[in-house]
C-alpha cells in the first residue's frame, strides 16, 4: 500500500502540549514539513521560546534549546555566528518577540541574520493566562484589559512586520493565516521561503503566522477561527512585504 | 618567552584568544571596552567572530548560543553590564553550558562611576540571578595573573561545563604591567563537548539544552547534580596566595587590586616588627575556606580590606567561624584605599586587642 500521509520524519513522535483548535500544532506541522522536503533535518537547531511552545524544541527532531523569554533571536544569532553552515531557526510568540524581545528582533533582522524566525501572533499572552499582548487589537478583552484594550491606556496594536520592513537585512517577511486549506498551502510555501533566504545566505526571513488562542479568547475553536478572520486580518493584513528570494 | 608591556584590558583579550576563544559578543561600557575593541581588531585575524551587540542582555544570550555549540566563547563587561546579564547567566548555569564573563568592576550602585571598586562581589559570588547556581570565580590582582586566569577560566568552563567569571576592577583593567602570554592553543587540542553540543543531529539522536523542568521532581534532580557538580568543584579548585603567614599574629585578607595592595601594607608592617601576614582568595567562588580557617587558629585578628563597603567580609566570617575576630576597613565611591590610610586603620584596631 502507497503512504500518502504521514507524520514528517523533522516531528518527533511527542504528543503535543495545546489545547484544542490552537494553531501552534497546525504551524509546526508546517515547519517540520519544509524541514523534511528542504532535506536539512541532519543541520537544522532550534530556539524554542518562552510561551506556551516552550516545549517546542521537544517536538521537533532536530538539536535545540530554549532561550530565556523574548530572546531566542540572540541565542540563535550566537549559534549562527558559531556555525555558519548550520541552519537556525526560532518559533516565537507575540510577547516573546514583539514585547520583552522587540529589540533582539529589530537587531537580529537589522544584522540581517542568515535565521528564520516563525511568529505566531495570537493576539494575546497565552502561557501566562490570557493577558494582552503588544499585538491585542483595541477594545479586544483580556486579563489585564478587562474592559477592552484602548488606545489611551494600553497603545496601539504594534504591526511588527511592518516595521520589520523597513529593515536592511530582511531578505524574507510575509504574514499569513492557517484558517483554510488554502491559508495552510501559502503559510507552508512562505515558510520554506523564509528557510531559503537563508540557505541561499540572502538574510533574516521571518513569518508571522496570525494564529488562535480559544483558551484565552474564551471561545470555541470555530469561534476562534470566525474571530481571527473577521478581526485579527483587518488589523493585521496578511501580505508579503519583503522577498529577496524570489521563485 | 619574552615579556610585552601591555594594558590590562587587553592583556585579557589576548589571552583569551590564546586560549582558544573565537566567539566574542559585547556591548561597550568604561573601564573595560578596550577588550572588545581589542577584540573587533585581533579576532578577525585569527578566523573568529566579534560582535557588537545591542545590549547586555542580548550579548548573554548570544554567549549562551555560542555555548551551546560547544566552541569556547566569552563577553566582557562592566557593573550595571553585569547586572543586565544575570538572567542569562542563571539559564547558561542551569543549561550546564561553558563559557567565561569578565566583569571588571566600577563603582556603584546605580550608575556610580568607572573608577576601580569591588562592590559586584555579592551579584558575582553570591549569584545575582535567579535559582540555586554558582560561578566559579576568579580574581587577579596583577597583570601576569589576569592573563593567567584567563586561561584557566577557560579550562575550568570545559572542565566543569560551567560558566567561570574573571572578577577584575578598573585598576586591573586600565593599568599596564610587563606580562608573559601563553602560547596560542592549538584548536584541535580543545574539548570536542561533541557528546552534548548543538551541531546539528546528524547520525544519532537530537541534543537538547534547557534549564528548565515543570515536573517539581525532575527540577529538584537537576538541581541536585548541580549541587553534586558545585560540591567537586568547593572540593577541588579552591585557590588562595598567602604571604608572610609564617607566626603572623595578624592576618590582612583582601583580593584582586586590594590584596596586592596588602602586600605592601604587610612589608611596611613587617618593618616595623608587627608580625603580619596576608592571605589573598583567587577563587573568590569556590572561596578558599579551609586554609582559612586553618590560618584563623593561629592569628589574634584578622583585618579585611575592600573597595566596597564589606562584601567578601562574610565570607571570611563564615570560614573563620567565630574563632577570631574580624575586624573590616572598606572604601567606596571608587576610591582605592592607600597604603598608608590602611595602615592607619588597622593600627587603631590593634591598640584596642
Ligand atoms: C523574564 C520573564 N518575564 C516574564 C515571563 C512570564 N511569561 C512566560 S510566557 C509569557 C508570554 C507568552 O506569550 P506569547 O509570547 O504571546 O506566547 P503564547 O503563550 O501566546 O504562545 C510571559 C509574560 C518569563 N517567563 N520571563
Ligand atoms: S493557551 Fe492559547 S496559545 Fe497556548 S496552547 Fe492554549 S490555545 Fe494555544
Amino acid at each position: 500500500m502507497e503512504v500518502i500521509f504521514k507524520r514528517p520524519k523533522a516531528l518527533s513522535d511527542r504528543e503535543f502540549t495545546y489545547c484544542p483548535g490552537c494553531h501552534h500544532g497546525i504551524i509546526h506541522r508546517l515547519i517540520a514539513e519544509v524541514i523534511d522536503e528542504l532535506d536539512i533535518q541532519e543541520k537544522t537547531i532550534m530556539v524554542a521560546p518562552v510561551g506556551c511552545s516552550v516545549f517546542a524544541y521537544e517536538f521537533f527532531e532536530v538539536d535545540g534549546t530554549v532561550a530565556p523569554h523574548g530572546r531566542a533571536l540572540a541565542v540563535a544569532t550566537g549559534i549562527k555566528r558559531a556555525l555558519p553552515d548550520r541552519i537556525v531557526f526560532t518559533y516565537q510568540g507575540d510577547g516573546d518577540l514583539a514585547a520583552i524581545g522587540i529589540a533582539e528582533t529589530i537587531h537580529a533582522a537589522n544584522r540581517g541574520e542568515k535565521l528564520t524566525t516563525i511568529f505566531v501572533n495570537n493576539a494575546v499572552y497565552g502561557m501566562t493566562g490570557g493577558q494582552m499582548a503588544p499585538t491585542t487589537l483595541l477594545g479586544q478583552k483580556t486579563t489585564t484589559t478587562p474592559y477592552g484594550r484602548t488606545a489611551a491606556n494600553d497603545g496601539y496594536p504594534l504591526h511588527v512586520s511592518e516595521a520589520l520592513s523597513t529593515i536592511g537585512g530582511v531578505a524574507y517577511l510575509e504574514r499569513t493565516t492557517v484558517s483554510t486549506t488554502k491559508d495552510i498551502l501559502n503559510t507552508k510555501k512562505a515558510i520554506k521561503k523564509a528557510f531559503l533566504a537563508q540557505i541561499k545566505g540572502l538574510g533574516f526571513g521571518m513569518v508571522e503566522v496570525l494564529s488562535t488562542c480559544p483558551t484565552n479568547w474564551g471561545m470555541s475553536p470555530v469561534e476562534a477561527q470566525n474571530w481571527l478572520l473577521e478581526n485579527m486580518v483587518k488589523e493585521f493584513p496578511p501580505k508579503v512585504f519583503v522577498d529577496k528570494v524570489g521563485d | 618567552m619574552k615579556k610585552l608591556m601591555m594594558k590590562g584590558n587587553e592583556a585579557i583579550a589576548e589571552s583569551a584568544i590564546r586560549a582558544g576563544c573565537r566567539l566574542y559578543f559585547a556591548y561597550p561600557i568604561t573601564p573595560q571596552s578596550e577588550i572588545a575593541e581589542y577584540m573587533a581588531r585581533r579576532l578577525p585575524e585569527v578566523g573568529g567572530v566579534f560582535l557588537q551587540t545591542e545590549s547586555e542582555i542580548a550579548t548573554v544570550n548570544m554567549v549562551y548560543g555560542a555555548a551551546c555549540t560547544g566552541k569556547r566563547a566569552m563577553t566582557s563587561t562592566s557593573s550595571p553590564g553585569f547586572s543586565l546579564m544575570q538572567e542569562g547567566i542563571s539559564y547558561i548555569a542551569g543549561a550546564e553550558l561553558p563559557c567565561v564573563f569578565v566583569d571588571v568592576v566600577r563603582g556603584g550602585p546605580g550608575l556610580g562611576n568607572i573608577q576601580p571598586s569591588q562592590g559586584d562581589y555579592f551579584q558575582a559570588v553570591k549569584g545575582g540571578g535567579h535559582g540555586d547556581y554558582r560561578l566559579i570565580v576568579l580574581a587577579p590582582s596583577t597583570l601576569q595573573e589576569a592573563v593567567d586566569l584567563t586561561q584557566l577560566a577557560f579550562d575550568l568552563a570545559d572542565r566543569y561545563r560551567n560558566p567561570v567569571l574573571i572578577l577584575a576592577d578598573g585598576m586591573i583593567g586600565q593599568m599596564m604591567e610587563p606580562v608573559e602570554l601563553l602560547k596560542m592553543r592549538d584548536l584541535s587540542t580543545l574539548p570536542d563537548h561533541s557528546d552534548w553540543a548543538l551541531r546539528g543531529a546528524r547520525n544519532r539522536e537530537p541534543h537538547r539544552i534547557a534549564a528548565f523542568n515543570i515536573d517539581p521532581v525532575g527540577l529538584e534532580r537537576m538541581n541536585k547534580r548541580l549541587q553534586e557538580k558545585y560540591r567537586l568543584i568547593e572540593a577541588s579548585e579552591q585557590r588562595w596566595e598567602e604571604y608572610k603567614v609564617d607566626g603572623a599574629e595578624y592576618l590582612m585578607v583582601g583580593y584582586g587590586t586590594m590584596g596586592r595592595i596588602l602586600k605592601s601594607v604587610v612589608d611596611s608592617l613587617r618593618e616595623e616588627g608587627i608580625p603580619v601576614g596576608l592571605f589573598r582568595p583567587v577563587t573568590l567562588w569556590p572561596f578558599p575556606k579551609k586554609r582559612l580557617k586553618e590560618l584563623a587558629e593561629k592569628v589574634k585578628l584578622i583585618f579585611v580590606v575592600e573597595m566596597s563597603s564589606g562584601q567578601m567580609v562574610e565570607d571570611v566570617q563564615i570560614s573563620v567561624e567565630g574563632k577570631v575576630p574580624v575586624h573590616f576597613y572598606g572604601r567606596m565611591g571608587g576610591f582605592v584605599p592607600t597604603p598608608e590610610e590602611i595602615l592607619s586603620a588597622f593600627k587603631e584596631v590593634r591598640k584596642w586587642k
